[in-house]
């Protein structure tokens, strides 16, 4: 970090040795091996379910998409045929039917997740400076922003249907019934409005994340700074480009990350809002992969499937790191 | 302080390791102790909780003849076929279970259902107890059952007697010509002539079927292969989305519809047709009164095309089913015996309006009312079975998608035309593999 402030939650991890000395009778030999055991014994469990939770899922997803893996065998995989890359090759094929519509889906889950994204950081960040500091009223604000966050998002997201549906719902009620702005009820839920309706629903549900880290981050940035910058007559732009900005960046690095992939992956919020399979407008990656395996029962046609779409995304996150850090560096 | 700390690692790992332990012990007991079933029923009645004030009582009847309790779980039909799936692959979940009977086939290439052999039905009181038309959707042609049939269901033309009434119609239509004409007729002041579930690819693709059947086309060739873009398929598929693009007798907001709104919607007076299986308790539970509307077979075409042939409506049913992994078949099988009793048939039918699949109550008076006297006749003259191929819950969800995005097409005032219809039937037919 370019900074020399250091954060309140950070603590010296390396005693310094010289310190010991306070102790009146120093640490015997034989002690020490026992002791460098307790942080492992501690992470066990956290390496047991990650192996569990997330790394025997992954190796069997990989196993899996080598597989025939159809109804014919999915009680008994010992019996599922092994053809090799044959899953890829049917799904990466961009001439068939299937591979187009992958591709297709990939390319609306890239924009859907850049605009998602960006949008969820830009509110998350206004409403962070906008918040910070204290005002009467604040803290109901803050509880207010933070709501799309704390609800289910089964709730929320089954909510937001009843208020697209195109002749029942609130918001076409709201725009042709009430404010006269249209003069026919549109479709939110199919066609083209259907990703735009995605689109907001995703923001609204990712927003109050960005803006709770952000405003934490903010949290640490020292009011001297501020001082400093008003002292040399920086207007609000300049602060926030030249003070806010740059101290909130490592957050920024890890938020920005985090909600890409959440986003890219999200499966919850299209299920919920088009209830299983999404118009080809908005026809996330999560739902078409869950259409390919589940809903035409070709678990390894749907494995391989998502077995490029994680090598996709380690590329993007290694890459997305090894910029950022190259960059930290050069700082 | 050494051995505090040794004391407390420990403790850590201790719990840790309990932690672990309780997460694969959960579940074992679901059935284990002998005389417990668990019963994934589906939703036949107006909602979830109606099934399960209609069942439970049957439920407590049986655990006091035999001493078996039923847990029950209905299960809505959006997630039914997801959740047989994973008990299949899992081996986990319930003893007996209900499936849509044109899953059937599909269900018994997994494998995971008990077969229905001779023996296994005498157990349940013996084939011939059976209708013989439901006991064939049961399963593929010259395999044992992998199901017995529980309620039998057919489509039927339901209609608003005030709506014909003021628009001056004295007889519901027998062709989809005169349909299409009253609809149009009834599309008046916002209300509409057809209801659809538009968004449904299980209704949907269960129209396509009977419509290209009218039309002389086939699903799949004798050997199972799709055969989804056959001329006669696609203009079946048109005609039916046609009710919305061409004919305009159907609301656009239909292509949103997947929860029964079309009943509601029939229900409420907003559409005066509606295409539905036994809708008469649905429609109760709405508050439409059994004389407001009328019943009748689902229409034909005025002249089939050559090979057409006379079907307007499918095979439709529930089936029970048993699942190998249960440790308490025969306790399974008894309740089984126990739905498929001549009372239960009687009483489960009657509320749920549908037809029993068992020949020895069909003469009950409950199962002459008008909807059921349709019903019978249309299973028994007019209906066939979806094919019974392995593949077939997977035309109804490629096919049942494709007509669902037509319908988004139309609704948005797209072009719906034989090439776009072929084409989209074309694309679902190559994702079969």
């Amino acid at each position: 970090m370019a900074t020399s402030t250091t954060a309140p939650g950070a603590r010296p991890d390396r005693r310094d040795p010289g310190a010991a000395t306070a102790a009146p009778a120093p640490a015997r030999r034989p002690r020490r091996p026992r002791r460098s055991l307790l942080p492992y014994l501690l992470l066990v469990p956290a390496v047991v379910l990650e192996l569990a939770i997330h790394v025997i899922p992954m190796v069997v997803g990989v196993w899996m998409s080598l597989l025939e893996l159809t109804q014919f065998h999915i009680r008994d995989w010992s019996t599922a045929p092994f053809i090799g890359l044959e899953n890829y090759k049917a799904t990466l094929d961009f001439n068939s039917v299937a591979g187009r519509e992958l591709l297709h889906s990939f390319w609306v889950t890239l924009v859907y997740t850049l605009l998602s994204v960006g949008l969820a950081w830009l509110l998350g960040i206004a409403g962070a400076v906008v918040l910070q500091r204290p005002f009467r009223g604040r803290a109901i604000l803050r509880a207010l922003f933070l709501t799309p966050y704390a609800l289910p998002v089964y709730t929320a997201v089954i909510t937001w249907s009843f208020l697209l549906q195109r002749d029942t719902g609130l918001v076409n009620h709201v725009l042709v019934d009430q404010l006269g702005l249209l003069d026919d009820k549109p479709f939110w839920l199919i066609g083209d409005n259907s990703f735009w309706s995605l689109l907001i629903v995703s923001v609204w549900r990712s927003w109050p994340f960005a803006f709770l880290c952000l405003m934490a981050g903010l949290q640490n940035v020292p009011d001297e700074l501020y001082e400093a910058a008003a002292i040399d007559g920086a207007g609000f732009w300049w602060r926030l480009r030249s003070v806010t900005l740059p101290m909130l960046r490592p957050v920024n690095l890890v938020l920005l990350l985090v909600l890409f992939l959440w986003t890219f992956n999200d499966f919850n919020t299209p299920y919920v809002l088009f209830g299983g399979s999404a118009p080809a407008q908005a026809d996330l990656i999560s739902i078409h992969i869950y259409r390919s395996s589940f809903k035409t029962w070709d678990f390894g046609s749907g494995s391989a499937m998502s077995v490029a779409l994680l090598l996709f995304l380690l590329v993007v996150s290694a890459g997305y790191l090894l910029i950022t850090n190259r960059r930290r560096d050069h700082a | 302080m050494s051995t505090r700390r040794q004391l407390g690692i420990l403790t850590a790992a201790v719990l840790a390791a309990a932690s672990l332990t309780a997460c694969g012990g959960s579940g074992d007991d679901a059935g284990g102790s002998g005389k417990t079933l668990t019963y994934w029923a589906s939703n036949q009645g107006a909602s979830i909780e109606a099934d399960k004030a209609i069942l439970q009582p049957e439920l407590d009847k049986f655990e006091k003849q035999t001493g078996i309790k039923v847990n029950l779980e209905v299960v809505p039909w959006s997630d039914l076929l997801n959740r047989l799936l994973a008990a299949a692959t899992s081996g986990q979940g319930p003893d007996v279970v209900n499936i849509g009977n044109t899953w059937s086939a599909s269900l018994q290439a997994t494998g995971a259902l008990v077969e229905f052999d001779d023996a296994t039905l005498q157990a349940v009181g013996g084939k011939d107890r059976f209708v013989p038309a439901a006991l064939a959707a049961a399963g593929a042609p010259g395999k044992p059952p992998a199901a017995v049939p529980l309620y039998s269901l057919a489509y039927a033309l339901y209609y608003n007697k005030k709506a014909f009434a003021d628009a001056g119609i004295t007889a519901p239509p027998t062709t989809w010509e005169q349909l299409a004409e009253y609809g149009k007729k009834l599309t008046t002041g916002g209300k509409w002539g057809l209801a659809i579930e538009g968004a449904n690819p299980n209704e949907n693709a269960h129209h396509a079927f009977a419509f290209g059947q009218q039309y002389g086309g086939e699903w799949f060739d004798s050997s199972g292969k799709p055969t989804f873009d056959t001329p006669q398929n696609v203009s079946a598929v048109k005609r039916y989305v046609d009710f919305m693009a061409t004919d305009k007798i159907t609301n656009p907001s239909n292509a949103e519809y997947a929860q029964n709104q079309s009943v509601s919607d029939f229900a409420n007076g907003k559409a005066a047709m509606l295409l539905w299986q036994a809708a008469g308790s649905n429609l109760k539970t709405q508050n439409m009164a059994p004389d407001a509307y009328g019943i009748a077979p689902v229409p034909f075409l005025a002249s089939p095309p050559a090979g057409g042939k006379k079907v307007n409506s499918m095979v439709a049913g529930i089936n029970m089913a048993v699942f190998k992994h249960t440790k308490n078949k025969d306790a399974s099988l008894n309740f089984v015996k126990f739905m498929t009793s001549d009372e239960e048939q009687t009483l489960l039918n009657k509320t749920y309006g549908s037809l029993p699949a068992v020949k020895t109550v069909g003469t009950d008076p409950a199962f002459s009312a008008p909807e059921q006297k349709v019903l019978q006749e249309t299973l028994s003259t007019s209906a066939a079975p979806l094919p019974q191929v392995p593949d077939e819950s997977t035309f109804e969800t490629l096919v049942g998608t494709a007509i669902k995005e037509l319908f988004a097409d139309a609704a948005s005032g797209r072009p719906v035309t034989e090439d776009s219809v072929k084409k989209k039937l074309s694309d679902a037919q190559q994702k079969m593999r």
